[in-house]
């Protein structure tokens, strides 16, 4: 049976009078993976120093395995985090970093290490050991403090965008062998990141944030299938959101047009959006489709070609195989359970049109959300 | 072009020389004369270890600048965390003020602590002109030196480093012990020697602030209105060469800094 | 605003000896031994007039040639390698730490109408000339003294110019000389103000230089600080104002330096 280690009750915070958390509420069960996901700005680094005890919210309450623990200062905390930039002491080799903790527990010489020698053979830096920090690659520092957290046996490890820092290969690798040692460990994680497939593949429950609230939570795949809102449907993956309205239970209207959903519980005739992925359209010809438009750009991506179609104004992002040329006139067909019915929230007008798509801005503003 | 450049750089530093080696050489002159060569000797070295008038100015010297250097690197430590730590306006008004003695000629900081010590002398009897007043007025004019040596390095460690330290365990004291200072060692030791340095090379404002107190530059100075004994000569040399040593370890340990602020991405 | 604890030993000793003198300064120069508030010092430091000017020029004739001296020799070693530069920057450095006292006590033995140089001169078959106690020999002597004070800020400035920027401008087509008067003079012109302050603020407020190497003839603004605080005329109520009246020079020459600078700095980004 699990139960919860870390409770946020009713947080909030604001620095200067701008909010950055507002009424949070999160349960991390003991032995979970979870990441905060969401862009910069959002919340989520301030909810783990919350968490790590480096910061004390305006209003609400910690709990740590049912105990308050608002008053306790950090250093007193079962928690550990691995920061962004590593943090790793310049003025001490790899050994002293890792016992750094040890010796302040005032462990015996013998116990520091093997605790050490075990913690260096788990991140696999077993030869490591008199090594002076700044010398080590990226990816090294990175396993250096991830040894030095975890030799303190904390029961819940934080990160904060751990691998960000990393080389794309690199972060590949890194990933799986953070999974691997929450497998090995069996110890609380809480990831923070903006990486959403950094988010997907990693974690047993994905919590979304913007704008210091929790958008979603739930497990990787409902994030992805089951958004509840265009901002999550947006942030994950990629998706064409259009108004629509909810005819009736298993009916929905939208591009002009009536088509079978999945959806049901809305109210009848209410304004809903309406979520389809770009790789669940399917390209006709175009008498063949339920709806159909013009070509106005086509990107090859490689496995598939990316192509931004315009329907009656409204601009689709749709990925196909097949070679389409601007101008072309196609049908596109979507079918009943590729379609995602959501309340509108305030993000609705927002996002989900492709219109002021280029990919040149695009890639702009990923880089702003990670900078 | 080139050659032109490296002889004008050579003519400059002979310039700039050309009164050191004076006297140097005249140090070792077997006679009083300043301008003729008398043969070779060491005899004002020996001489100047009996000679008390200079020996106790040095003293005086030494002492001032051990214990203001001390001030004014623990006071410019302590208040380099607050600078850092404070917001925009705190930190505008207190880098203003420690700006002033840079700024100000060293003539006006002079006769206005003189000014003040008379002042708080003649009217609650403390304050007496003499060893206090100069260690008061050269811990003064160090400060913002401690100051602009400590800052910077305390701005370039990482503030993860002091949370990651209290993250494992130390309180607020063992992180800044344990893990700051190690770090901004160099700084603190830079401060420490620019401090010393500029105490015991000081002359004008202890010329103002130090009553009857004799201390080096002083000694020298009274020399130079009457005339000038070779065992000054003897020990400026000598302190020429002390200066240098000092100079080549503070050189050392900003190279030996360095690799610490590389690892930061 | 909020003090932190951490600032307050600094901030309450730069309070008693930084603030609360400069203050004494302040009040002293309106006041007078007999009465109360006063404007009896600002005439009788009116009385020495020629004397303020003559330091204003000695200081601006001193700073002048320190540029002149200075800007090619910092331009000469920022092009050496940067081992070779930091070898020459310690060589600058090391005199300004030696007692400037006995190097310029130094100078005296050289310029004596007896001195090493005379005695070079007659060796070389000319007449001796007087050096010494001139105007010209106190120049050279904060020539000397601050000389270095000059070449430091420009020196940094130059190398601190980046090297894609000069090279922009020989792409865009600029020769040599171009590239000197349109690009690089101008970005080291914060430089400069700098060099100049560092080397104006000392020379214009010395006065052990004109005592030794002027012989006591030529009075500086120093010379009558310092008699009114520690010669025979002891007046701290003068000397104060004398110093207030120098404080404002500096202030107004370093000021019309800051203003003919940032006219022709409008990028300093650029320098950074």
């Amino acid at each position: 049976m699990k139960s919860s280690i870390i409770t946020l009750d009713n947080i909030h915070v604001s620095f200067h009078g701008e909010v950055v958390l507002k009424n949070l509420n999160l349960n991390i069960e003991e032995g979970e993976f979870v990441t905060l996901l969401g862009p910069s700005g959002c919340g989520k680094t301030t909810t783990l120093r919350i968490i790590a005890g480096f910061l004390s919210p305006d209003k609400g309450s910690i709990f740590f395995k049912g105990k308050k623990i608002n008053k306790v200062p950090a250093h007193k905390r079962e928690v550990n985090t691995i920061f962004q930039k590593y943090a790793l002491f310049p003025h001490l080799n790899v050994y002293e970093n890792v016992a750094f903790g040890l010796r302040l527990q005032k462990k015996s010489e013998q116990e520091i290490e093997e605790k050490v020698n075990e913690m260096l053979r788990m991140v696999n830096l077993g030869g490591f050991v008199d090594r002076d920090v700044n010398s080590l690659s990226g990816g090294q520092q990175q396993r250096v403090a991830i040894a030095r957290a975890l030799a303190n046996n904390p029961k819940v490890l934080l990160l904060d965008e751990p691998l960000g820092a990393l080389d794309l290969k690199l972060r590949k690798d890194m990933q799986s062998e953070l999974k691997s040692i929450h497998q090995k460990t069996k110890i609380t994680f809480i990831l923070v990141t903006h990486d959403q497939e950094e988010a997907l593949s990693m974690s047993d429950t994905v919590v979304v944030m913007d704008k210091g609230t929790v958008q979603q939570i739930g497990s990787p795949k409902d994030i992805y299938n089951e958004p509840q809102n265009a901002f999550v449907a947006d942030f994950i993956g990629e998706s064409n959101i259009l108004p629509a309205v909810m005819i009736e239970d298993y009916k929905v209207r939208f591009s002009g047009k009536e088509f079978k959903c999945l959806d049901k519980g809305f109210e009848k005739m209410s304004a809903v959006d309406a979520v389809i992925r770009p790789e669940d359209v399917k390209v006709v010809s175009p008498n063949a489709g339920d709806i159909s438009g013009t070509v106005t750009s086509v990107t090859f991506k490689g496995v598939h070609n990316e192509i931004i179609v315009d329907v009656e104004g409204f601009k689709w992002m749709v990925q196909t195989t097949e070679s389409q040329e601007t101008g072309d006139e196609i049908g596109l067909v979507i079918r009943p359970n590729d379609i995602h019915i959501m309340k509108t929230s305030s993000y609705s007008a927002e996002v989900g049109d492709y219109s002021a798509f280029s990919d040149e801005f695009y890639e702009e503003h990923q880089h702003s959300l990670k900078s | 072009m080139k050659i032109i450049s490296k002889i004008y750089i050579y003519l400059i530093f002979i310039f700039l020389y050309l009164p050191i080696f004076v006297f140097m050489i005249f140090s070792f002159n077997n006679s009083k004369s300043r301008v003729l060569w008398h043969g070779f000797t060491f005899k004002w070295y020996l001489k100047l270890f009996e000679n008390q008038e200079i020996l106790s100015a040095f003293y005086n010297t030494l002492i001032i600048g051990g214990v203001s250097a001390c001030i004014a690197t623990v006071l410019g430590l302590v208040a380099s965390i607050g600078i850092v730590k404070s917001k925009k306006l705190t930190k505008k008004v207190i880098m203003n003020l420690t700006n002033i003695p840079l700024i100000n000629p060293e003539i006006v900081t002079g006769v206005s602590l003189m000014l003040m010590f008379v002042f708080l002398y003649k009217n609650l009897g403390i304050f007496k002109p003499g060893l206090i007043t100069l260690i008061c007025a050269h811990t003064t004019f160090c400060l913002p030196y401690a100051i602009l040596s400590i800052m910077p390095k305390l701005r370039q460690t990482d503030s993860n480093i002091y949370e990651a330290a209290q993250d494992l365990g130390c309180n607020q004291m063992q992180a800044f012990f344990k893990v700051v200072l190690p770090q901004i060692m160099p700084g603190i030791i830079t401060g420490f020697i620019m401090s010393f340095t500029m105490s015991i090379d000081d002359f004008v404002i202890s010329y103002f602030t130090g009553g009857t107190t004799q201390t080096l530059p002083i000694t020298v100075y009274s020399m130079t209105r009457k005339m000038v004994s070779p065992e000054i000569n003897a020990l400026s040399s000598m302190l020429f060469f002390t200066v240098f040593i000092l100079l080549l370890i503070v050189n050392f340990r900003k190279e030996k800094g360095k690799p610490l602020g590389v690892h930061k991405m | 605003m909020k003090i932190r604890w951490s600032l307050m030993p600094y901030s309450i000793w730069m309070l008693i000896f930084v603030l609360v003198p400069m203050s004494l300064v302040f009040i002293f120069s309106f006041t007078s031994s007999s009465s109360g508030f006063t404007f009896e010092n600002i005439v009788e430091a009116g009385k020495y007039s020629s004397v303020f000017l003559r330091s204003i020029v000695l200081g601006a004739v001193s700073t002048l040639i320190c540029l002149v001296l200075g800007y090619p020799a910092a331009y000469s070693i920022s092009k050496l390698s940067v081992k070779r530069q930091n070898v020459f920057i310690m060589l600058l450095m090391i005199p300004m730490w030696t007692s400037f006292l006995l190097r310029t006590y130094a100078w005296m033995t050289l310029l004596e109408y007896n001195g090493l140089i005379n005695k070079f001169i007659s060796f070389l078959g000319f007449s001796k000339f007087n050096m010494i106690n001139t105007p010209g020999a106190v120049v050279l002597g904060m020539v000397y003294n601050f000389l270095p004070y000059m070449i430091l800020p420009i020196y940094t400035v130059l190398t601190k110019i980046d090297k894609k920027v000069i090279e922009a401008a020989e792409d865009l087509g600029a020769g040599k000389a171009k590239v000197f008067t349109k690009v690089i003079f101008p970005l080291s012109i914060p430089g400069i103000i700098s060099g100049f302050t560092m080397v104006f603020v000392p020379s214009v407020s010395t006065f052990i230089i004109s005592k030794m190497l002027g012989g006591g003839s030529i009075l500086v603004i120093g010379d009558l600080i310092e008699m009114q605080f520690l010669g025979n005329t002891y007046n701290p109520y003068l000397g104060s104002c004398i110093s207030l009246i120098l404080m404002i020079i500096i202030m107004i020459c370093t000021g019309i330096m800051n203003c003919l600078g940032s006219e022709n700095v409008k990028d300093e980004n650029l320098v950074m």
